[in-house]
């Protein structure tokens, strides 16, 4: 079975953000980049898969030719090849972006296509439900496990509150995947090695033909406004300690 | 095009509280705007506000939520009535359907927002990039519908008008053979052994502690402190604690006395689980986190160094 993986280039987790002085955007030149998490999540499912049903993993990236790395990483993680949508993605809305990715798969007709529920950067969480819309498919969200059985797929649903629910649906699909559902492997050397003559097809997104226009714009991007008096609490850590203990039995009242 | 649409998500026990959050901010931008509300709901429930009209959406295909079901039933209604604004609830079911019934209508969904301004006419969205560390300003296109969820918390429920609006009955006679999700019946995995929400004070560890066998220090606070133990999701993820100890949009949402966020940076998912709390005590090296947004009390600093010797001075005060 064939098995597509979308993913994403963002800053690193631990990454100091700072606004531009136009405000438009954060200054990104120096910083450093990973796969987005819950898409790592997702490659990691698709793999499993792969190992228990055979088949393909093609990883499907669209971003700047930076991404590249985050493309060979997943080669390195055992992904078969790969697709790179070369696109500065700024200025560009979900829409947009899932309208790239939906012309890029025309070709392919994978079997199930899986993303990360939301990315860390943006985060609106829908990509994935979008690019199904786009392409017709049948699709879940924020999964935690994956059964296939011939063109059934079954999967488990998290919902609010500690529910779970289980719901199937025919191949061809896509899912949206969430944190926590596997264990997320490390690219051996050997993986690392083979992953230089692995195939990546590059895209140029002036060619695909998807519908331009955006319909929501990013505007403005701003440090949040404090609301809080927060009271920082100075001095070495057992000064803090005993700081923070008066206060909470004198001003708070509790111990 | 005119008038704001919201949609009303009811669960086995009534409505579910964030389409109340969700009517206050359609009510306000109601008002703002002076254009009509309506409200739709599919599934049974009373909706006891001010609007102009609610909408029973009706049809023997949405007996259980599919996304499917729910698009083509929305879809049906919004190509009806041709709202302006569709207002949703930025819940799991609002996730699973909403971005696919904003596809349909070739609009983006500006999910988890957490505030509105009217300039003129032209609407602004803001909602919160970077898992919280920044805010953004999200402007439609002009003449184009706008699709929005509404986080958890950003309006209130109480500020809601009642009322005892008109009701009318919308049956998009759906063709069942398009849905192709067949739900089986939600469960819970095991009987909760803990709960999180009787707690008067929680101790919640984060990322922050880097690694497993670290997690006893936290631990040895919550004991002298008399907390329950709790986490961000990352640590259950990794099978560090179990996921009934988990505190945010994915597990249980608490409002104790007093939460004290060890190693947590406060991404959104965790806060909206948390931020109820009435007292915030947070410690964390970067003094960036946006923990510190929420924050009563800060202590910037290593929690390897702080938190020793914060469970040494309270076992000190306890035992004075």
């Amino acid at each position: 079975m064939k098995i597509l993986v979308a993913l994403k280039q963002v800053p690193a987790r631990d990454s100091q953000l700072r606004v531009r002085p136009s405000n438009e955007w954060i200054e990104d030149a120096d910083l450093q980049f990973e796969i987005n998490e819950p898409d790592a999540y997702a490659l990691e499912e698709a793999l499993q898969l792969k190992e228990k049903h055979g088949g393909e993993v093609v990883v499907l990236c669209a971003g700047p030719e930076s991404a590249a790395t985050q493309i060979r990483e997943a080669l390195a993680k055992g992904a078969d090849r790969a697709i790179h949508v070369e696109a500065d993605l700024a200025g560009q809305d979900t829409l947009e972006v899932a309208r790239l990715l939906a012309k890029a798969v025309e070709s392919e007709k994978p079997d199930l296509i899986l993303t990360g529920l939301q990315s860390d950067d943006l985060g609106y969480g829908q990509t994935g439900v979008v690019l199904a819309e786009l392409l017709g498919l049948p699709h879940a969200t924020i999964i935690m496990q994956v059964e296939i059985d011939g063109s059934t797929l079954r999967v488990k649903r998290e919902l609010e509150d500690g529910w779970f629910q289980f719901v199937s649906m025919p191949l061809p699909a896509l899912l949206t995947i969430q944190s926590g559902i596997n264990k997320l492997r490390y690219a051996t050397l050997m993986g690392i090695k083979k992953a230089k003559s692995k195939e990546i097809r590059k895209l140029d997104p002036a060619g695909l033909g998807a519908v331009a226009g955006s319909s929501v714009k990013l505007a403005r991007v701003y440090l949040p406004q404090r609301n809080k008096q927060t009271q920082m609490i100075e001095g070495s850590a057992p000064e803090q300690a005993a700081k923070l203990v008066e206060k909470l039995r004198f001003e708070v009242r509790v111990l | 095009m005119n008038g704001i649409l919201v949609i009303i998500e009811s669960t086995a026990s009534g409505l579910h509280k964030l389409s109340l959050e969700a009517l206050a901010a359609g009510q306000q931008l109601a008002k703002d705007a002076g254009q009509p509300l309506w409200a739709a709901i599919l599934g049974s429930g009373d909706v006891i506000a001010r609007l102009d009209k609610l909408y029973r959406v009706e049809d023997p295909a949405l007996a259980s939520y599919t996304a499917d079901g729910y698009t083509n039933a929305l879809a049906a209604l919004i190509q009806s009535i041709d709202p302006a604004f569709v207002l949703l609830p930025h819940t799991y079911q609002v996730r699973d359907f909403g971005p696919k019934l904003a596809t349909r209508f070739g609009q983006v969904l500006v999910s988890d927002v957490i505030g509105y301004r009217l300039d003129g006419t032209a609407l602004v969205l803001q909602r919160q990039l970077f898992q919280g560390k920044l805010n953004a300003d999200f402007t439609p296109a002009t003449g184009s519908r706008v699709f929005a969820s509404v986080q958890a918390g950003s309006f209130r429920s109480d500020t809601l008008e009642a009322g005892s609006p008109a009701v009318e009955v919308f049956a998009p006679a759906l063709d069942a053979s398009a849905i192709r999700q067949v739900p089986e019946p939600p469960f819970r995995e095991s009987a909760r052994a803990v709960d999180l929400t009787a707690a008067d004070i929680i101790v919640s560890v984060g990322r922050g502690i880097k690694e497993q066998e670290n997690i006893a220090i936290v631990e040895q606070l919550a004991k002298a402190m008399g907390a329950e133990l709790a986490a961000s999701r990352p640590i259950c993820d990794n099978g560090w604690l179990p996921m009934e100890r988990q505190v945010g949009s994915s597990g249980q949402t608490v409002a104790p006395k007093v939460y004290l966020a060890v190693g947590i940076s406060g991404a959104i998912q965790h806060l909206v689980g948390m931020k109820g709390a009435k007292t915030i005590v947070a410690i964390n090296k970067d003094p960036n986190a946006p923990i510190f947004e929420v924050a009563d009390y800060g202590i910037v600093g290593d929690l390897f160094e702080v938190v020793p010797a914060l469970t040494e001075a309270v076992k000190k005060a306890k035992s004075a």
